[in-house]
């Protein structure tokens, strides 16, 4: 098929469509709103169903009905759309349901402002929704990612019978580049004996019931949620690490500043990395991809390997991110952060700035 | 000379023993939607949707796919399911709170798209599983504990459900009974059945207000229970058939 030029939202609509989207329901809200008016162009000719609800919670809750029935099925968001889904989304990873949400950050809170941000790192992956749950997040950081994550996203999702969240912000919604997708793909191949068909004289019925009044069922529900969740953190980390050598043993230098960056602003800081050595400053990234299971080992060996490195973390935010950083480098002193709010993306120019900071010993956080 | 069974449990009616109050119209329809269901030989392929409230354990109670929904939100669950699969039958089973009060806009906009599914609403004017406090249809006057002294007007008039649905285009049949005496029981089977087969003849949306009693919380007998249904909740609530694609009595 080739490349396409295509923005960050249709790509993932595009995408979604190619990994087997068979139902969509969404609301609009900026800087989403392009996915959810791809979908009626296009999901229908290839058999999906399309829903524009009268609100974020009603499609949700659509979404939680159609995978409980065997779909593969999606909703797009924004931040204030996302806090009104998480109710939804507690039931849907008690009931262990797949699906693929997508949530485009903009600037909060409140209403906020419609410009790109990252400050629902807590709300998404330390769960905005109650109880002990967990969900996949995937931050893509270029448009050709969000359209490879969306397929991981479903994959995923039926994998481990488990919500994911594809964690993008306004730059990626709305920024175009080149995009090509997969010819081949396949979706994996999953049990689906638990989906609600209509109890036939076959088998027992189907009960999806995220609810129990017995504390110690409630109890067996919870841990066998854990166990989940243990399972998908030893298997399903991933990260970007640009300069460094991942190897177990020493590599051939040790880096010495290193930025902690995901989505957009992982894409920025290697534009740093490269104003950097012009200036002979050696600078690396380390690239969350999943931010959960966020990849702790790794940034903890690093860390080790190389004692005197410093690291800057770079957020669109008061710095949310930067307390797993903090948790896997166990050294306060040596992590410091770096965020813009409201809607401003960091320019590579000013975390440059910051860098030459840490570089210079100057602590500021 | 042989036994006749002329009355018998229906079989997708699980062993378990019901855990609603003693006189309570729950037990009562849930006979009802079973024999129907059978009756129909549709309970192959029924899918029900629970809301929240006495509701939420009747997923036990049948031997149907069951789902439980969040507070409200049954009909869009049910909406979800019925579109993935159309030709599986998809009801929902929903209180008062949970239809007219945090539902509503999902109420509203799945009657409005004329959804194929079909909603069976229990209106007992009051809110029994937390225990008793005021709902959207609790009648002025009526005391419950949020209510102490008499539901007042500035708390919302009694929402009549079918009047505000039957303002929709696209509903299919839309229908009030209660269940006050054996022949109200006869009629009510008849409505839930019609309801039923609206779905299976694609016809839209179905609606059935079953009004309802709540002996506990009421702080009443269950036989005083229908008597107030009779003279109280009658006069905001009247059975009645508001609208059916079908010409048939009675149904």
């Amino acid at each position: 098929m080739g490349k396409l030029f295509m923005k960050g939202n249709e790509a993932i609509a595009a995408a979604a469509i190619r990994a087997g989207l068979r139902f969509f329901a969404g609301y609009p809200i900026t800087p989403s709103s392009e996915i959810l008016e791809y979908l009626p162009l296009h999901l229908p000719d290839s058999g999906g169903i399309f829903i524009q609800a009268a609100s974020e919670i009603e499609a949700i809750h659509m979404v939680y009905g159609a995978t409980a029935a065997g779909a593969r099925a999606m909703t797009a968001s924004s931040s204030p759309g996302m806090s009104l889904k998480m109710e939804g989304i507690s039931y849907l990873a008690c009931a262990q349901l797949p699906c693929v949400v997508v949530d485009i950050m903009r600037g909060g809170p409140g209403l906020g402002g419609i410009q790109p941000a990252q400050s629902d790192y807590f709300q998404i992956v330390k769960g905005g929704g109650h109880g002990d749950y967990r969900l996949i997040v995937l931050a893509p950081s270029t448009v050709q990612e969000a359209a490879d994550f969306t397929f991981l996203a479903f994959d995923l999702a039926d994998k481990y019978r488990n919500p994911v969240v594809l964690l993008g912000d306004g730059v990626l919604g709305q920024i175009m580049e080149q995009v090509v997708f997969p010819e081949n793909y396949k979706p994996i191949s999953v049990d689906k004996s638990w989906t609600l068909t209509g109890a036939k004289k076959d088998r027992e019925p189907n009960k999806i019931v995220p609810f129990t009044l017995d504390a110690y069922e409630l109890e067996r529900i919870n841990l066998s949620l854990q166990a989940k969740y243990h399972l998908i953190k030893q298997q399903e980390a991933r990260y970007e690490a640009v300069g460094m050598d991942m190897r177990d043993e020493y590599g051939p230098y040790a880096p010495n500043l290193v930025i902690v960056a995901y989505g957009v602003c992982g894409r920025i800081a290697k534009t740093v990395i490269d104003l950097a050595r012009q200036e002979n400053i050696d600078v690396k990234l380390f690239r969350p991809i999943t931010l959960w299971p966020f990849p702790y080992k790794e940034l903890r060996s690093i860390a080790e390997i190389n004692p005197t490195a410093r690291f800057l973390v770079v957020e669109m935010s008061a710095g949310q991110m930067v307390e797993d950083v903090r948790l896997a480098i166990s050294n306060d002193k040596r992590v410091n952060f770096y965020g813009r709010m409201g809607g401003i993306v960091p320019t590579p120019e000013e975390i440059l700035e910051e860098i030459k900071k840490l570089r210079d010993g100057v602590k500021y956080d | 000379m042989t036994d006749k069974v002329v009355l018998k449990r229906p079989a997708i009616l699980d062993n378990l023993p019901f855990s609603f109050c003693p006189g309570c119209h729950h037990s009562t329809t849930h006979k009802l939607i079973a024999e129907v269901l059978e009756e129909l030989k549709i309970e192959n392929k029924t899918i029900g949707v629970v809301g929240v409230g006495c509701c939420a354990v009747s997923y036990k109670f049948f031997k149907l796919d069951f789902i439980n929904a969040a507070h409200g939100r049954a009909m869009a669950v049910a909406t979800g399911i019925k579109r993935v699969q159309p030709d599986k039958i998809v009801f929902t089973y929903q209180g008062d709170g949970d239809l007219a009060a945090i539902g509503l806009l999902e109420t509203i906009h799945t009657a409005n798209r004329g959804e194929n599914i079909t909603v069976i609403f229990i209106n007992n004017a009051i809110y029994g599983m937390t225990g008793g406090q005021m709902a959207p249809t609790t009648l002025i006057g009526q005391k419950t504990t949020t209510t102490p002294k008499g539901k007042t007007a500035s708390e919302g008039d009694p929402l009549r459900m079918c009047e505000l649905l039957n303002t929709l285009k696209a509903p299919a049949y839309i229908h009030r009974v209660s269940l006050v005496s054996p022949g109200e029981i006869v009629r009510a089977k008849k409505v839930i059945d019609t309801a039923f087969r609206c779905q299976i003849e694609n016809k839209g949306f179905s609606f059935v207000e079953v009004v309802s009693n709540c002996p506990t919380n009421w702080k009443m007998t269950p036989l005083d229970s229908l008597n107030y249904i009779n003279v109280e909740m009658k006069k905001y609530f009247p059975p009645k058939k508001f609208r059916s694609p079908y010409n048939n009595k009675g149904g």
